[in-house]
């Protein structure tokens, strides 16, 4: 791996998403937009109090894991990867790059969204906001790593978008927004221990809660960071020089 | 076995056998190419042409044989520097310009960063892009476009192109400029294998390597083949040497009507 051809590579994912500002748009307004609505709701009820901080982290973890597996069929698709390949670039670099580049955007998301959510909507953070910002990241950045992953099944978009429901809604579902983790059967509580996004969750709900909670959080942004780190490399591992 | 990287040809492909979705694209096929020529090779949309210039480059899963680049196994990473590829279809980003395009393949191939500007400007005049080279990709027509894929596969000067089809659709004036800067690069020392399914092409080349389901039918230049089929044209020296190698083959192994139409059913296939 070299660092020059990673930033290289996230420069010019960074270059293609400026060409796009409705895509830029998008990506900052529509998190806003949607704990607004939230926020909005549960009007005069402490819902959005406990809801608010999950959605904070989830909401960019959706976005990024979309945008990076459309961004990374197309680069498929259209040829570009192949040509890489064949020039020299290792597959780390290419990986690396575009996690990078779409944590540079997650981390913009990041702050506008938390930055709402705390100074416009009213969320109440017990702990940190910037501690908020820096877990939203990470928890945007995993949805880039998976997104990577997963892109390398998709053979169209439309197998893209379908892997949505099919990687995220399970993960949504049991990361103990709609019940605490430990209420779930057995099964299930045993199931979400093992998926990414549960840690992600836990995390935004220790640093709302709790304004001591650094260790904890600390230990599940860990657990996090090793589901980014795993992901890429088997993201790495799916990118073949020769194929059939 | 020894090599000879200083003086090892620029392109030894020893009994290559490639099988694409359990069909058998290449049978086995043997073709060494020298330093400095434009060597162009011909036959119909679905022979193997793209499958040959894959495995050359090293992007082509092979079932068997060798194919080495400058007495290096194809593809090796020492290669990727010396190797330059064009895709049929355009492959630049859409979505950036010609120069940021251009700037990133540069870099990809070890340009430095001071060097970078003065690197796109020479590829960009190549290929005759200069009014271009802010636009984005995307707003150019398709000739255009393949010019920028071109360009692309000419940061970094590489020892070798590979380049697959990529005349199709120019307006003849065009042609006949990028085929002249395939001569002057040659002339450089540099070597390029140029795939084309328009027969007439074949007077531009250096030598020509005639393909046809998988196999070579000729290897050898314009006037030989010529000669040796007793034509005028390329056109009809590819017809009377296909007739050759369907007489030659055992009986009832495999009419000309049978790979004709394995050919349209390719065709139709793609």
């Amino acid at each position: 791996m070299s660092a020059r051809l990673t930033v290289a590579t996230a420069g010019r994912v960074l270059r293609q998403v400026r060409h796009d500002p409705r895509t830029i748009a998008l990506l900052v307004v529509v998190p806003c937009v949607l704990l607004g609505l939230l926020a909005w709701i549960y009007d005069n009820t402490p819902v959005f109090d406990q809801l608010g901080a999950p959605l904070l982290g989830i909401f960019p973890f959706i976005v990024m894991f979309l945008v990076t597996s459309v961004a990374t069929l197309r680069e498929r698709q259209s040829g570009t990867l192949e040509r890489l390949l064949a020039m020299p670039l290792g597959k780390g670099d290419l990986i690396a790059g575009y996690a990078l580049a779409f944590g540079v955007l997650a981390a913009v998301q990041a702050l506008v969204a938390a930055g709402f959510a705390v100074y416009v909507l009213g969320l109440d953070v017990a702990g940190s906001a910037w501690l908020l910002v820096l877990v939203a990241v990470v928890d945007a950045v995993l949805g880039t790593a998976l997104g990577l992953f997963v892109s390398a099944f998709a053979r169209s978009e439309f197998q893209a978008v379908q892997f949505l429901p099919a990687f995220i809604l399970p993960q949504f579902l049991l990361c103990g927004l709609l019940t605490p983790r430990e209420n779930l059967p057995d099964v299930l509580n045993a199931a979400s221990d093992v998926l990414p996004l549960s840690y992600a969750v836990d995390a935004m709900r220790s640093v709302t809660v709790d304004a001591d909670a650094t260790g904890e959080v600390s230990r599940d942004l860990l657990v996090v960071l090793c589901f980014v780190v795993a992901a890429l490399a088997l993201g790495a591992g799916t990118l073949r020089r020769r194929t059939p | 076995m020894m090599k000879n990287v200083g003086t090892a040809p620029a392109i030894a492909v020893r009994d290559l056998k490639v099988v694409r979705g359990g069909r058998t694209v290449i049978p086995g096929l043997d073709v060494t190419v020298g330093r400095g020529q434009v060597v162009g090779l011909l036959g119909p949309s679905g022979c193997g042409k793209t499958t040959l210039m894959r495995a050359i480059v090293g992007v082509q899963q092979v079932a068997g044989g060798t194919v080495e680049v400058f007495g290096e196994p194809a593809g090796g990473a020492p290669l990727r520097r010396r190797v330059g590829y064009v895709t049929q279809d355009p492959s630049v980003y859409d979505d950036l310009t010609v120069t940021e395009n251009l700037r990133y393949f540069a870099s990809v191939v070890g340009v430095r960063r001071r060097d970078l500007d003065a690197e796109v400007q020479r590829v960009v005049a190549q290929v005759v892009l200069g009014d271009h080279a802010k636009v984005r990709v995307d707003q150019l027509s398709g000739g255009q476009r393949s010019r920028v894929s071109l360009a692309a596969a000419l940061v970094g000067t590489p020892e070798l192109l590979v380049l697959d089809e990529p005349t199709v659709g120019l307006d003849p004036v065009l042609r006949r400029d990028l085929w002249t800067i395939f001569h002057r690069l040659a002339d450089d020392g540099v070597t390029l294998l140029v795939s084309s399914h328009v027969m007439d092409e074949a007077s531009r080349c250096d030598r020509l390597l005639l393909m046809r389901a998988g196999v070579l039918l000729a290897d050898d230049t314009l006037p030989g083949v010529l000669e040796s089929t007793g034509q005028q044209d390329v056109e009809s020296a590819f017809l009377t040497l296909v007739d050759r190698a369907s007489q030659n083959l055992p009986a009832g192994q495999r009419d000309p009507h049978d790979m004709l139409e394995s050919d349209f059913q390719r065709e139709a296939h793609r």
